[in-house]
């Protein structure tokens, strides 16, 4: 006899008194999970050997990797460029990378004006203390990173 | 002195009340936002009070499209059809006590004329159905047409309670006659009344007519700018009108102890309010059966039920045990709602709309 309705309203009018479960963008950032996939490349110049692992593994082509022959029977890079634009951020050319020398990033605050800004060269893709890896497939990334803020009642303080 | 005082009274009924719809947006807004744990709007002005400002000066300078087979003169008129009326209904709502506390308030036969301009509004729905040459806008119509009708009828045999209790369809003499609240003294008759009024508004549990899922917005589907606008400021005048009323049939209107009378009166009003968004906030919507079988087969005798105990009760005159009746009348609301739930089946129940 209505008494349902009782309740559920009963049930509403709790919850109304639960903290706010949203969180407010701009102001407010959530941690994300360690083994993000934010929408960025991470180079380590370091580790690569340039044998362009990551461009045969890439479904769409967007790795353009060119290699010249250095004295001494070396092997150098000549030309790195990454078209963030197109990746669709699978991964898959970290997993291929033998020397564990290109990561998946961790921000994911990637927004430009230009699509022709997110053609990124050697330079810009290199690992630095602005552009850090994620954990995704590194767990030696993994390790330093804070943890994930889980929307939780309660975890998120304030408000 | 009397052009003086309907001038005056005129024009605060328009600035009021739409102050008032406003602020009810903006309240209900918040207030379901609480309800699923969000903040609701907060960013234009402090607690996201200019949101709904902020909102009529989009909408405003949206462009005015009429649909190209529509019919552009009864598309213009329709939603001022619709919105007049929440506007006309105040005319007879006394704000505070006395004889100058609202533009008529002391019509003498207030009550049908609240419920003869309530019913306008639903030409103005269909008119806009019509004249969009929109087949969701037409079903949209069509059904709150078929709500509206429906719940006319136990809206109005509530309302004869109360007039039968206070002797006079006078409002005024209405709220006078509240020694205590009516809604103690015909629970079962402000239950009809506010479950009608809430089909009446087209709100939610009730709001078939507008279901997205199935047919866009119903009747204002193709409408936009300045006249969405009046169906949207229009939907919370009309609310807040079946607040008001509510208000003062069954809450005693403006009559409260300290505080002054027209805080009184506004107190009442928004607690209404408050309740309706809780609803909203709570109940998902019928379906189009249910919802028929609810007005005919549960709010009608109920209705019946409510005229036939307060015809009792002032014919036996005995209402001088004041609170005996409110105890009596209480326990037979919850009895009456209780056998009609068990034995009147209502949820197999199929009514063709």
């Amino acid at each position: 006899m209505g008494l349902g309705i009782v309740k559920g309203m009963a049930l509403t009018l709790r919850h109304a008194f639960r903290p706010i479960i949203t969180t407010q963008y701009p102001e407010e950032k959530l941690v994300p999970s360690k083994r993000i996939r934010a929408p960025q490349l991470v180079w380590e110049e370091d580790r690569c050997t340039v044998c362009a692992s990551c461009a045969k593994a890439c479904p769409q082509g967007n790795i353009t990797i060119v290699s010249e022959p250095l004295p001494d029977n070396k092997y150098g890079m000549k030309h790195l460029e990454i078209d963030h634009g197109r990746c669709m951020f699978c991964g898959l050319c970290v997993e291929a990378c033998p020397f564990d020398a290109i990561h998946m990033g961790r921000d994911y605050e990637q927004a430009t004006y230009r699509r022709s800004l997110l053609v990124l060269t050697r330079e810009e893709v290199r690992l630095s203390e602005k552009r850090k890896a994620s954990g995704y497939f590194r767990p030696r990334f993994e390790a330093e990173m804070p943890p994930q803020t889980l929307l939780i009642y309660g975890e998120k303080k304030g408000k | 002195m009397d052009w003086l005082h309907w001038i005056a009274f005129a024009v605060f009924i328009v600035v009021f009340v739409l102050g008032m719809s406003m602020f009810g947006i903006w309240l209900e807004r918040r207030g379901v936002a609480r309800l699923q744990m969000r903040p609701g709007p907060n960013r234009a002005g402090p607690l996201g009070l200019l949101q709904p400002v902020a909102d009529a000066v989009k909408i405003l300078l949206k462009e005015d499209i009429v649909p190209e087979r529509g019919d552009r003169l009864l598309h213009t008129l329709a939603p001022i059809v619709a919105f007049v009326p929440a506007l006309m209904v105040f005319a007879v709502v006394p704000f505070w006590r006395g004889e100058g506390a609202g533009l008529v308030p002391d019509m003498n036969i207030g009550l049908v004329y609240l419920v003869a301009i309530s019913s306008i509004s639903i030409v103005g729905a269909f008119t806009a159905g019509w004249a969009s040459n929109n087949k969701y806008s037409l079903m949209g119509a069509m059904r709150s047409m078929a709500q509206m009708v429906s719940y006319e009828v136990p809206l109005v045999l509530s309302l004869v309670g109360v007039a039968l209790a206070a002797g006079s369809l006078s409002l005024v003499r209405i709220v006078e006659a509240q020694s205590v609240p009516f809604i103690l003294l015909q629970p079962l008759g402000f239950l009809v009344y506010f479950l009608a009024a809430l089909a009446e508004l087209n709100r939610t549990p009730f709001d078939l007519l507008e279901a997205e899922s199935e047919i866009v917005a119903g009747y204002h589907t193709e409408y936009s700018g300045m006249k969405f606008v009046m169906f949207y400021l229009g939907e919370y005048t009309h609310t807040l009108a079946a607040a008001a009323i509510g208000a003062t049939l069954f809450l005693g209107g403006w009559k409260g102890p300290l505080l002054p009378p027209f805080l009184w009166f506004l107190i009442k009003v928004f607690a209404l309010f408050v309740v309706i968004f809780w609803i909203r906030g709570t109940l998902p919507r019928l379906r189009v059966d249910q919802l028929m079988a609810f007005a005919w087969k549960f709010l009608l005798p109920l209705a019946l039920v409510n005229i036939f105990l307060v015809a009792v009760e002032m014919s036996t005159q005995s209402l001088r045990t004041l609170w005996v009746m409110v105890a009596v009348n209480i326990v037979a609301g919850v009895l009456a709602v209780y056998l009609f739930s068990r034995l009147g089946r209502v949820r197999g129940g199929r009514v063709a709309v």
